[in-house]
């Protein structure tokens, strides 16, 4: 296909211009740029400059518990020029601060902002690293794995003291979570169901 | 207005321990060389105020009347939504989206089902009809979300009679959604792999016999607004976003068009049906509020004619896939075939599981570029999802675009921005 060929070039492009990147094609469509935290700044520019993706679309955290480096950031960069779309991880864990890139896009101190409330990601050279989203006050880092999904503390309105309270979660019943990967229930592909899956598969490659 | 003063007083008296006339000097100087004038103030703007669109809390630094520094407080409408659907499957799922911008829920399902499709790799297989008819949707919900924004901007701008003309338009629109989907707001309708269910019998007529009331409608609306001269006292010039800022700032959808860059993803990087429709990208000048509602006004006649070419694309067919593990079987098929009732029960318990994977999938929203950050693990649960809000980046940019202006323009640029908080705070 002429779409691959050229997300390919464009790979192998990134790839040689930028020292310590790896590229991939995901599924054949969507071209993913691993860079490292040093000179990650300098890589954006070149990718802003060089390569034409003008356009930080979206700046993103994902936690993964079992890595050594624990998080992900996740950059969505789009060319208007080329009409092209590049996806940059970089990976980091909770103590080391990954370098802001405000200063290339200045639209990425919201989506800084963002990541460091919902993961504690650290954004060195970011001079506005406050919470966004959660409440004033608010401790820990919701979108982490291990966050539970009720959260630590619930807030109602004390009617004797006249304020908002805030008070540790209080259940009715407990949060229950099934656990639908369990060799009996849960396996991706069932046992004599092979074929409908890889059919599947490989219907979309073609 | 006289400005500061009276706003300072709002703010809180001085009191007289905080009069710099009354207090003894520290360094010895006299009193008269202390005395400092303050003409700098802050103010609350919402987060229960009428223009801020929701739960919008503006901080605004301001000297006298004009803006010094905008600092949107945001996240009163903070849900969880990501961390909640990691915790759901990839069908319970759905109805979050459409709770999302609750202005124009069928676009939010439509990013959705997209990328839950491509990462099921049967975004080939979806039928025809299903296509045309999300295709319509979303241009409907194209134009219900155009209306609330231009009509409530307005109102903003002083003008009463466009949101009470608007709000009747959008209420058709609504029983379309409640036809469909069952649902005046949450339908939940879009499926991945097609739609719910067909449309009932007799709903393309009444869209029809909607879309041939619809332009003087329009003309109604615009005859009220574009050359009023009080409107256009209250936007043009004001908020003016140059096209280099508008992509340093991230911006999509009708505010980057505005700006003078014709970008649509639906021409750019088409999806579902919109490669063989006909229409046109309307492209603003200036980058200012009245661009915004003009390419606005103009995006509603091309969806307009999308819709209609729709309907005339619409033919009988299957609306879902076939694949009984991906879709609910036929509810008749479940009363007689013992495979059909299991694959219902595992469907609606379990769930399908989707090939590991990541994939950032788009869709031209109404406000502007809708993205899906999905990361598949293999279970039957998202892994990660992330939504790329179109009035997240919209909103940052209060802070350049209101700076140096009344504390009234301010009011017009946030109606121009189309913000949406279900989205912006999810």
């Amino acid at each position: 296909m002429v779409e691959n060929a050229i997300l390919a070039e464009l790979g192998e492009a990134v790839q040689a211009a930028l020292p310590g990147s790896r590229t991939a094609i995901e599924r054949g469509a969507e071209l993913v740029v691993t860079l490292l935290r040093e000179g990650l700044v300098e890589a954006m520019r070149r990718l802003r400059d060089e390569f034409h993706f003008e356009q930080l679309m979206d700046l993103c955290g994902t936690d993964w518990p079992n890595r050594p480096l624990r998080f992900e950031v996740v950059y969505n960069l789009l060319s208007l020029t080329q009409n092209r779309r590049i996806r940059v991880v970089v990976a980091t864990d909770a103590a080391t601060p990954v370098p802001s890139i405000a200063s290339v896009w200045p639209c990425a101190t919201w989506y800084e902002r963002e990541a460091w409330d919902m993961y504690g990601v650290v954004f060195e050279g970011q001079t506005d690293l406050r919470r966004l989203l959660t409440d004033y006050g608010f401790e820990g880092h919701p979108l982490r794995k291990d966050f539970p999904l009720t959260g630590h503390v619930e807030v109602r309105y004390d009617e004797e003291r006249k304020q908002v309270v805030y008070e540790p979660v209080k259940l009715q019943q407990d949060w229950r979570n099934f656990d639908f990967l369990s060799p009996w229930e849960g396996m991706t592909t069932l046992p004599g169901d092979e074929k409908v899956h890889l059919n599947r598969i490989e219907g979309g490659k073609a | 207005m006289s400005g500061s003063s009276a706003m300072a007083s709002e703010a809180g008296p001085l009191t007289s321990a905080a009069d710099p006339a009354t207090m003894p000097s520290a360094t010895g100087l006299s009193n008269e060389a202390r005395t400092v004038e303050v003409d700098s103030h802050t103010i609350n703007f919402g987060p229960q105020h009428p223009a801020a669109h929701g739960v919008l809390r503006l901080i605004l630094e301001m000297k006298g009347e004009m803006v010094e520094r905008a600092d949107p407080h945001i996240g009163l409408l903070h849900r969880g939504t990501e961390k909640l659907i990691e915790y759901k499957t990839y069908l319970q799922a759905m109805p979050y989206m459409d709770r999302l911008d609750y202005v124009s829920p069928m676009c939010m399902e439509h990013s959705w089902v997209l990328a839950v499709e491509r990462l099921l790799h049967i975004e080939n297989d979806v039928p025809e009809r299903a296509r045309v008819i999300r295709t319509m949707f979303a241009e409907l919900t194209r134009i219900l979300n155009h209306l609330l924004n231009v009509t409530t901007y307005a109102l903003d701008c002083g003008a009463i009679t466009p949101a009470l003309w608007g709000f009747e338009q959008r209420e058709h629109l609504l029983e379309f959604y409640e036809a469909a989907g069952g649902s005046h707001y949450h339908v939940n309708y879009f499926r991945p792999g097609g739609v719910s269910r067909d449309l009932p019998a007799g709903l393309t007529d009444r869209i029809a016999g909607w879309c041939d009331q619809f332009p003087k409608f329009l003309d109604d609306l615009e005859g009220l607004l574009t050359n009023n001269r009080i409107f256009k006292q209250r936007t043009v010039d004001i908020g003016i976003m140059t096209a280099e800022m508008a992509m340093e700032w991230g911006f999509s959808g009708p505010c980057l068009r505005a700006s003078g860059v014709p970008w649509d993803l639906r021409k750019s990087q088409p999806y579902e049906i919109y490669d063989q429709l006909d229409f046109g990208i309307p492209v603003g000048r200036q980058g200012d509020c009245y661009d915004r509602y003009l390419v606005r006004m103009m995006e509603m006649r091309q969806s307009l004619s999308m819709v209609k070419q729709c309907l005339g694309r619409l033919k009988p067919g299957p609306i879902k896939i076939l694949d009984n593990k991906i879709v609910p079987p036929k509810r008749g098929e479940m009363k007689r075939s013992m495979e059909s009732l299991i694959h219902h029960f595992k469907l609606y318990t379990e769930g399908f599981h989707v090939p590991e994977g990541a994939t950032y999938t788009v869709t031209e929203a109404p406000k502007g570029e809708f993205g899906m950050y999905l990361v598949a693990d293999g279970t039957n649960k998202p892994y990660r999802c992330k939504v790329r809000a179109p009035g997240f980046a919209h909103l940052q940019a209060m802070e350049v675009l209101s700076k140096g202006h009344m504390l009234a323009d301010a009011v017009a640029i946030i109606g121009s921005l189309d913000i949406v908080f279900g989205e912006i705070d999810r």
